[in-house]
């Protein structure tokens, strides 16, 4: 079903580029507040330690100090966003007992300028007992390895099974099974804006929080749960976000500490995080070790999967069970495994916590599921886009009890990225040093699981309507730089026939905005808030067309429509009323109720994952310099299906994006740890890819219409950055020989392991 | 001890305390309010911070305050014209999709401005080489690079339509 559209589809620049382009943006670190302290955060300098005794009365009489904390001031309540299984609930906003991490937070101290507030933190002495600590994953579950949490003696904190069909039967009545261990290492979200928080507390104890988060309502829960406040008496304010990608979706320490001492003082607190605290001690990309096997059937037919998965998760669980739990859905996914089955295992390491990034457990799924299809294809003598068609998923299949495909254009996607790329020339007559290699993706277009326990609908909108011919939109959708403001207000201009300048917008203020939303993650907004916008703008529309067709005397068999500022009969488009007269008609026949409505979306019955999948496929084309190993991606082509494309420059600028964060997975990026601690603290030392390195990169849209999104709409931009690191590794093998199963791909690894 | 100077930003003079070891960041942040100029890093390996000092591009997260002294100083507020007016780089920035979070914006627009004050119209390659000093982790660059190309374009019309 596709319907012409006025605004939806179009290259709609955002909402807030002009404050943006001129400085006037205002991110939480810009926030200033009479009489605001300055706070800072005292972390731990070893991997596993017990706190003996901490003495604060130096740093407490330190002229210009107001504050300082430690765990035991606090009321001792542990938070994380698994509400319904409080188990998995093993943070303390700053350390009781032990530390787990070289930069765990012990103690907080604010003063009148951030200058005294450090100095003052060297004044902290803190006693500790060294434990000894665990790196790596096999040590961890090792026999008699040292315990991070007494809760969980074998440091496996969740463990997440799926199974169907019989695998072991499917791999005897195979021709070809593959077995492989893939490594992959744990990369920074490295958003650009270090996380901040700004807090405030009123004569009546009420706290506002401002902060660069994803996800205003969760803080606002769990700040409640962990200060002992009623959630009513927690208002967060989401500013300007300087980026997320998964970083920012939790509570965090100083967004207590901030709370916290703003009650205690009185006095407003700002805690900035610095660039080095944030590689030091920041949320990352889950480093995993991955078995995975697979069976197959001479013609290519996949026979079923095995996959076992243990995720690094350093010292605490943040958004390591979804990752688990997702890592499982998505090692399903792209190809029709008709026996499945899946073991993963989130493990407690002394090493900064992994959480949720762009991809939640996908990218590092997927870089398994497509390296191996890769290697299979070779070993099976079948061209790599010929296995993949052969075996993909197509609209109207199931994954048995998880999920129903609505929508899939994926082998639309490896057709349209073969013939994009001259895939058969460069793969069968290609040039020395150089390779072609392809990725695919699938992704979720938000989840359906509820495991934060919210008692309110997933995503709610609320819509007023004025007699001039304005809307304002208010949601709690946190836009982070992702563009969700601006697609929001195309969906609603498109249903109510309203230009994007008549509509105002109000996002992300727990305390004005319409309860509730879970934030911004899991690829989830344009889904789910496009829906409740949607509800909200059909429920208006009712309203408008009941006052013009008792105005005009309609009779009840004619449909009526909103466009170009009008509202009419649709039979009659030339009996049209404006927009604004329609509002103040409806309101009079209300005696002067102004017209407000809301609208709601929870995916119901849509599986155990996600109401709808994105799907893509992505072809890159590399030189591997012969002595030096260097490589240098010269081109990207990527097709893929995200249904109907809302916002064009929107979707370009998150497909763009996500390549820049795929080449330094794939390449570039990585923290050099020694012992729990984290050597490169600053971008010259973790490479992140910069214009010089990202290559040209050409892309194609295959239309798909998904019947649960909003206009046909689902997930854009978060899938992109899964196959950018399987592509390019496979473009390394094809050029070199060197197949690499252990990110990133470093000239050292292709030296030792090319074939010619 | 604090020393009083006098610091000329945006065309305007401002005199401040600072410290002698004060960034000009924090100075302009912090005593001036100029927000837009944004701290990414602090050590000079991001771009976010960028601002102009007589007519140059450099990191205000490495400068001193107190060596600003009789330099002119322009942040990212001060490029635009006017209140309804944006500079062309900046409105090229909007209008190609440049910006997602925002938070390199200032730096970029400052570091592009250089680069077209010193080559009207670079090719693409001098303007990826010219920003890649300045991160971003949103974009991937590419928009960001045809913004600056087409601002140049813009920019190089209107000196020639002010000349003829
Ligand atoms: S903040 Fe100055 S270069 Fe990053
Ligand atoms: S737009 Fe977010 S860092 Fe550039």
């Amino acid at each position: 079903m596709k319907k012409d559209f006025s605004i939806v589809g179009k290259s709609v620049p955002r909402n807030d580029g002009k404050a943006k382009a001129t400085g006037t943006a205002t991110y939480t670190d810009d926030i200033k507040l009479p009489g605001m302290l300055h706070g800072k955060i005292l972390r731990s300098p070893f991997p596993h330690a017990r706190i003996l005794n901490i003495d604060t009365s130096r740093a407490a009489s330190l002229p210009g100090v107001k504050c300082v904390i430690t765990g035991e001031d606090t009321p001792k309540i542990k938070y994380g966003n698994w509400r319904l299984f409080p188990d998995t609930q093993d943070e303390y906003p700053l350390a009781i007992d032990k530390v787990r991490f070289i930069g765990d937070e012990v103690a907080a101290v604010a003063a009148v300028d951030a200058d005294t507030a450090e100095e003052a933190l060297e004044l902290i002495k803190v006693d500790y007992e060294e434990l000894p600590g665990i790196f790596d994953i096999d040590s961890a579950i090792k026999e008699g390895a040292p315990v991070l949490h007494d809760y969980c003696p074998g440091n496996i904190s969740v463990n997440r099974k799926i199974h169907y069909g019989d695998i072991e039967k499917a791999f005897a009545e195979s021709d070809y099974v593959r077995e492989d261990v893939f490594n992959v290492h744990a990369v920074s979200p490295a958003y650009l804006e270090p996380c901040a928080a700004v807090a405030q507390c009123d004569l009546d104890g009420r706290i506002t929080l401002w902060t660069s988060t994803q996800v205003p309502y969760i803080v606002q829960c769990l700040l409640a749960s962990t200060m002992g406040m009623r959630e009513n008496d927690v208002r967060v304010i989401k500013p300007f976000v300087g980026g997320g990608f998964g970083g920012k979706m939790e509570l965090r320490t100083w967004e207590f500490c901030a709370a916290f001492i703003a009650k205690k003082t009185g006095r407003p607190v700002k805690f900035t995080m610095t660039r080095e605290e944030e590689f030091l001690a920041g949320r990352r990309r889950h480093a995993m070790k991955l078995y995975s096997k697979v069976g197959f059937k001479k013609d290519g037919t996949l026979t079923g999967k095995d996959l076992r998965i243990y995720l690094d998760g350093g010292g605490y669980n943040a958004m390591g069970p979804t990752a688990t739990f997702l890592c499982g859905t998505f090692g399903a996914m792209l190809y029709r495994y008709p026996n499945y089955r899946f073991w993963g295992q989130h493990v407690y390491t002394n090493k900064p916590p992994a959480s949720a990034m762009r991809g939640f457990g996908a990218p590092q799924s997927l870089f398994a599921t497509e390296s191996q299809m890769n290697i299979a294809a070779e070993e099976l003598g079948i061209d790599p886009i010929e296995l993949r068609i052969k075996n993909a998923q197509v609209t109207g299949d199931e994954i048995p009890d998880v999920a129903t495909i609505s929508s899939c254009g994926f082998i639309e996607a490896l057709q349209k990225a073969a013939e994009m790329s001259g895939w058969k020339e460069k793969r069968y007559s290609p040039k020395p040093g150089q390779g072609i290699g392809i990725g695919c993706y699938s992704f979720i277009s938000g989840g359906v699981f509820n495991w934060f326990n919210t008692q309110f609908p997933f995503s709610a909108a609320e819509v007023r309507v004025f007699d001039d011919g304005t809307a304002h939109l208010l949601t709690m959708a946190a836009d982070i730089g992702q563009g969700c403001d601006t697609v929001l207000k195309q969906i609603l201009a498109e249903e109510l026939g309203l230009k994007m300048e008549d509509i105002r917008i109000t996002s992300a203020d727990t305390s004005t905005t319409p309860q509730a939303d879970l934030g911004a993650w899991g690829s989830r907004l344009t889904m789910m808030n496009g829906n409740a916008v949607l509800d909200a703008a059909k429920k208006i529309k009712a309203q408008l067309f009941g006052a013009v067709s008792a105005r005009q005397n309609l009779n009840v068999i004619h449909e009526l429509g909103c466009k170009d500022g009008m509202v009419f009969p649709k039979s009659r488009p030339d009996r049209g009323i404006p927009f604004g007269e329609a509002v103040a008609m409806a309101q009079k026949a209300n005696r002067g109720e102004p017209l407000v409505e809301r609208g709601y979306y929870t995916p119901r019955d849509k599986g155990l994952v996600t109401p709808a999948f994105s799907f893509g496929a992505q072809i890159s084309e590399v030189e591997v310099d012969k002595d030096t190993g260097v490589v240098r991606v010269k081109k990207f082509w990527t097709a893929h299906d995200c249904g109907t494309v809302i916002n064009q420059m929107a979707v370009e600028g998150q497909l763009e994006g996500s390549i820049q964060m795929g080449l330094g997975y794939a390449l570039s990026e990585q923290f050099v740890m020694e012992d729990g601690k984290t050597l490169n603290t600053n971008f010259l030392d973790y490479k992140m890819p910069n214009a010089m390195d990202v290559p040209p990169s050409e892309v194609a849209h295959i239309e798909t219409y998904e019947p649960e999104g909003p206009m046909g709409a689902k997930e854009a931009g978060e899938g992109l950055a899964i196959p950018t690191a399987p592509a390019i590794a496979d473009a390394v093998h094809h050029a070199t020989g060197y197949r690499c199963k252990d990110l990133p791909i470093t000239p050292e690894k292709i030296l030792a392991g090319k074939k010619d | 001890m604090k020393q009083i100077i006098e610091l000329n930003v945006n065309g305007e003079s401002y005199t401040v305390a600072v410290n002698p070891w004060q960034t000009l960041n924090e100075v302009l942040r912090e005593e001036i309010n100029l927000t837009g100029v944004k701290l990414g890093c602090g050590s000079g390996d991001c771009g976010a911070c960028t601002v102009m000092v007589d007519g140059r591009a450099v990191s205000s997260c490495l400068s001193l305050a107190v060596e600003m002294v009789g330099k002119e100083i322009m942040t990212v507020e001060g490029m635009a014209p006017s209140g309804e007016e944006l500079h062309p780089i900046q409105e090229s920035f909007v209008k190609k999709g440049a910006i997602q979070c925002g938070f390199c914006t200032p730096g970029m627009e400052l570091t592009a401005l250089n680069l077209l004050n010193n080559n009207p119209s670079p090719t693409y390659n001098e303007i990826r080489e010219a920003l890649a000093g300045n991160l971003c982790r949103c974009t991937g660059y590419k928009k960001i690079i045809e913004a600056v190309g087409a601002a140049g374009q813009k920019m190089k019309e209107a000196s020639e339509r002010k000349t003829s």
